[in-house]
């Protein structure tokens, strides 16, 4: 093996005889009292990981290896995915609010906007975001590696990823248009005629998921081998930031949960061009009783809830680290019961597999179920709420910085409880039998899937712009921008709870006159204007990156004072290879702030012991 | 400062609205009460821990915000009071969990006196059978289905010649006495929904589901789908109307049976084989001329 490693370019794979002289080098001094001795870290094993050098232009920034560029590639396709998913939310807005207005919006488009809406936000933008987007640009700075281990597999994982982009937006031009099917999809309606674009439509969504979970897989093996093999020394398990904990979690949900998506669009892609009827009974369309028979549309549902609830955690996990991290950063403060919060996120993670059916307790399936289903999903509730008590006891005594990053934490905070109690309502089975495919229900996943992990992107974009850039973004525009999104989704959200409990059903084109509808038809119109000034203002952001790339202020090598490996790199932003010629070496957590005693207010991940002999940290 | 007060208007706004909304439940007209109670339930347990939360974090925003040099406290864990907390959310969603279980137990367990009604959905409408004198409803299958037989009555099964057929969107429940409803589709899932009684189900191709409720208020309703079945779901539709026991019985006896149909459909059959035999005859004697 290390013969391959020799002649090749950049980082030099360190020889045998390296690893050694680094060891002898740590032990020296060990006897001659306690000092040298705590500083001590074991040898390293393996030798370094030697990087691919791109040679030409297109091999830098297009069919780049370098874990950093492809977390942008990934942000940015994602983000456009994003903006197309926003638009829809527009048109759909208007055709709620004030029905009519548009004359273009006939139900079949309605239905074919809803549809890609849920699905290109759920999956192609937040899903690729955090994972694809935060995972790549950040695992590897986290656990002091060079790089993702499969350079190369990562490189096909963004462009598998970019593939199914093209796939799905390619349904919006072909005859039928895109599906309409709702994102759910559920079949016998998905591909049968009545439901827009059961024809090409469905089939293109049906292979973009497909390509998607495909290039998902090998992205995912590379997070997860990432963290497990090759973090730096030092870097135990339970030194990882939380950032680190929650993505790894989430990954390896995604590789249990995708499956099932995958063979749920195999089996009705097969229904559809074959004539199987793996979820097709019995049906009589128009008079005439099609050739399918003993199918059963409920499996369909298990299937794709056994990916769907996961899903929500895959989407939630990483938000939780990284606005963990986010708060204990700016409040000065160690985040508050770390290992709590480790065995929360796992925790969560592993439930999260027990309760998918509880998105089916009007489905029609045995109703016994939802004995257990609404009892493991209650369950879940406690380490949920453990973590939003550790957010805000990290806030306790501590030495908060108002900036803009932490105004987006304190709004990921208020949404989140707010949809996570919302949760418990539509949890707890008979509650959700009068709530269920109502407003209600968009109005919950919506605040607690939708809003409060998009206030982490935002309080993440302005946490690490400086990092990617080198520059700090506007905090003026920036608090704009954190008010106006703010406020404006809020009271998107919160009222929109009301029309649930009215008994408006979702997916809904139009509401006519129902009786006791009318009543709501000014909250619609208050609803719709506040999603489109939500949307505008978006704008904010993208006017204070052009203005800040133009003009902004430098930024310092860590200007947030943080502890974690990714500030702590050769150059800012950090070049191909992360760590100039050596990997750092781990002695603590990320978590030092204020450590008393000690002279400033925080402790990098790499401060030896022996450095910080006078204070009184905590083992670690 | 600023940023602690305007969070802290947001809580207020919240319980504000909560409490002045004009936009809340439709009064309810079936017995599901005990679901309407749990939610009030919900909204007191749950919406404490939310202004809670917020108000603990709005009271740090105050009370921390950054200021050079400040004694912050360096404290990683606390196992006791990280105890506390567990045990008190556990209990928390304990009681909450607790009615909504029992109120289920209600809600899969049908009286055995309740009136069975087929519902039955199609792309995009609704139509009803009742059981006839017999108290008990015919088998049905979806490949008996055509324009003799709506409801794919089985022809041989002697429950299904008294049913009662309503060819409609729109039926008629007597006040006070439990209906099971007894969903099937031919073609997609659908959902027979009033939001007055609250309770709801899918109606899932190839199988039969159910539910039940009592409507105990008179009135009439509108019956909306709630389970997503294409484009014409929003426009899916149907009416219930809760009467006294005389005015219902007065309804059910206007009613058709599925004999009723039958012998309708035999003297219809009679008279087109009439027709059709006299057409053919008057095209014999139509050839015949040209010959
Ligand atoms: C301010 C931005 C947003 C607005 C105004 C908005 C608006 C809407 C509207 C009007 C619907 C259709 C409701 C119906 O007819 O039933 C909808 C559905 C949905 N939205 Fe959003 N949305 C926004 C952001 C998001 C985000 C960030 C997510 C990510 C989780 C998301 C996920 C979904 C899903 C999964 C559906 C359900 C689609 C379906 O019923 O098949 N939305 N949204
Ligand atoms: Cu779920
Ligand atoms: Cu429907």
């Amino acid at each position: 093996m290390s013969d391959e490693h020799e002649n090749k370019s950049g980082y030099q794979a360190q020889s045998s005889e390296t690893i050694h002289a680094q060891s002898s080098e740590a032990i020296t001094g060990s006897g001659s009292g306690i000092a040298p001795d705590m500083d001590y870290v074991r040898p390293a094993e393996l030798p370094e990981q030697d990087l691919y050098h791109p040679h030409s232009f297109i091999e830098k920034w297009v069919f780049c290896q370098d874990a950093k560029v492809i977390g942008v590639q990934y942000f940015l396709t994602a983000v456009f995915t994003g903006i197309v998913g926003l638009i829809l939310s527009w048109l759909m807005r208007l055709q709620l609010g004030f029905p009519g207005l548009a004359g273009f919006i006939t139900a079949e488009h309605y239905y074919q906007f809803v549809t890609m809406h849920g699905m290109i936000m759920v999956v192609y933008f937040l899903t690729a975001l955090f994972l694809g987007g935060f995972g790549n640009y950040l695992i590897p700075l986290m656990v002091g590696a060079r790089d993702m281990v499969f350079p190369y597999v990562n490189m096909l994982s963004f462009w598998m990823f970019f593939v199914a982009v093209v796939v799905l937006m390619a349904s919006f031009f072909v005859p039928g248009g895109p599906t309409g099917a709702g994102w759910t999809l559920y079949p016998p309606q998905t591909i049968l005629e009545g439901t827009p674009g059961h024809g090409w439509g469905i089939l293109l969504m049906l292979i973009s998921l497909s390509l998607f979970v495909i290039g998902f897989t090998m992205g995912g093996l590379n997070y997860m081998i990432t963290i497990l093999q090759a973090r730096t020394r030092g870097m135990t398990l339970m030194r990882m930031p939380l950032t680190v904990w929650g993505i790894f979690t989430a990954t390896v949900l995604a590789m249990l949960a995708f499956p099932a998506l995958l063979v749920s669009s195999i089996m009705m892609t097969l229904d559809k061009l074959l004539g199987t009827s793996f979820f097709m009974p019995t049906i009589l369309k128009a008079g005439e009783v099609l050739e399918y028979g003993g199918g059963s549309p409920i499996l369909f549902q298990h299937l794709f809830w056994f990916f769907g609830h996961p899903e929500v955690y895959i989407v939630a996990l990483p938000a939780f680290g990284i606005v963990s991290d986010l708060i204990s950063v700016h409040a000065r403060k160690n985040i508050f019961g770390y290992r709590m919060m480790v065995w929360a996120i796992v925790g969560i993670g592993a439930l999260s597999f027990f309760v998918w059916a509880h998105h089916m307790y009007v489905s029609g399936m045995n109703p016994w179920f939802g004995f257990f289903f609404a009892s493991t999903t209650l369950i879940i509730a406690v380490p949920t709420a453990m973590k939003v008590y550790n957010w805000i006891l990290t806030l306790w005594r501590g030495n908060i910085r108002i900036n803009t990053v932490m105004l987006w934490c304190l709004g990921f905070i208020v949404t989140f409880v707010n949809g996570g109690i919302t949760g418990i309502f539509l949890g707890n089975v008979s509650v959700d039998v009068p709530l269920s495919d109502t407003y209600f229900v968009v109005a919950h996943f919506h605040m607690v899937m939708g809003i409060a992990p998009l206030m982490v992107i935002m309080g993440a974009i302005y946490h690490w712009f400086p990092l990617v850039a080198g520059k700090m973004l506007n905090e003026k525009l920036g608090k704009w921008h954190f008010w106006i999104t703010f406020l404006g989704a809020y009271s998107i959200y919160f009222p929109m709870h009301y029309l649930g409990f009215i008994g408006v059903p979702r997916r809904y084109y139009e509401m006519y006159d129902s009786p006791y509808m009318t009543s709501g038809v000014g909250l619609n119109e208050f609803i719709s204007t506040a999603a489109f000034i939500v949307g505008a203002a978006q704008l904010f952001l993208v006017f204070n990156i052009i203005k800040t790339m133009k003009t902004g202020k430098k930024a310092e090598q860590n200007p947030w004072k943080a502890n974690s490996l990714e500030w702590y790199t050769s150059t800012v932003p950090p070049e191909h290879g992360n760590f100039g010629d050596r990997l750092p070496v781990v002695h603590r957590w990320p978590y030092d702030y204020n450590v008393p005693g000690a002279e400033q207010d925080y402790l990098p991940q790499t401060a030896a012991p022996s450095e910080v002999a006078h204070t009184e940290v905590e083992k670690t | 400062m600023h940023v602690g007060i305007i969070f802290f208007l947001i809580i207020l706004g919240s319980v504000l609205f909560h409490i002045f909304t004009p936009w809340y439940w439709t009064d309810i007209a079936s017995n599901w009460q005990g679901m309407d109670d749990t939610i009030t339930l919900t909204f007191w347990i749950g919406g404490g821990v939310f202004v809670a939360v917020c108000l603990f974090m709005i009271y740090c925003l105050f009370k921390f915000s950054y200021k050079e040099g400040r004694k912050v406290e360096y404290k990683p864990e606390d196992k006791k009071l990280e105890k506390i907390l567990t045990w008190a959310t556990t209990l928390g969603i304990a009681a909450l969990l607790a009615p909504g279980l029992i109120i289920w137990n209600q809600y899969v367990n049908v009286p055995k006196n309740a009136l069975e009604v087929d519902v039955m959905a199609w792309q995009w409408g609704w139509q009803y059978r009742l059981p006839g004198e017999d108290g008990k409803l015919g088998t049905t299958k979806v490949t008996n289905i055509n324009d003799e037989n709506p409801f794919g009555i089985n022809v041989d099964d002697p429950f299904g010649r008294d049913d009662i057929l309503v060819q409609s969107d729109y039926i008629n429940l007597e006040n006070n006495k439990p209906v099971k409803i007894l969903l099937r589709s031919v073609d997609v899932l659908h959902n027979w929904y009033v939001p007055q009684f609250r309770s709801k189900m899918d109606a899932v191709p190839g199988i039969v589901t159910f539910y039940w409720f009592e409507p105990n208020k008179i009135g009439e309703y509108e019956v909306l789908c709630a389970e997503y079945c294409g484009v014409g779901h929003y426009a899916m539709r149907g009416g219930v109307e809760v009467q006294s026991t005389k005015d219902y019985n007065v309804w059910l006896s206007e009613q058709e049976t599925f004999q009723d149909l039958i012998a309708k459909n035999e003297t219809l059959e009679f008279e087109d084989n009439k027709l059709a035999k006299n057409n053919n005859i008057n095209l014999k004697q139509d050839i015949y001329k040209e010959e």
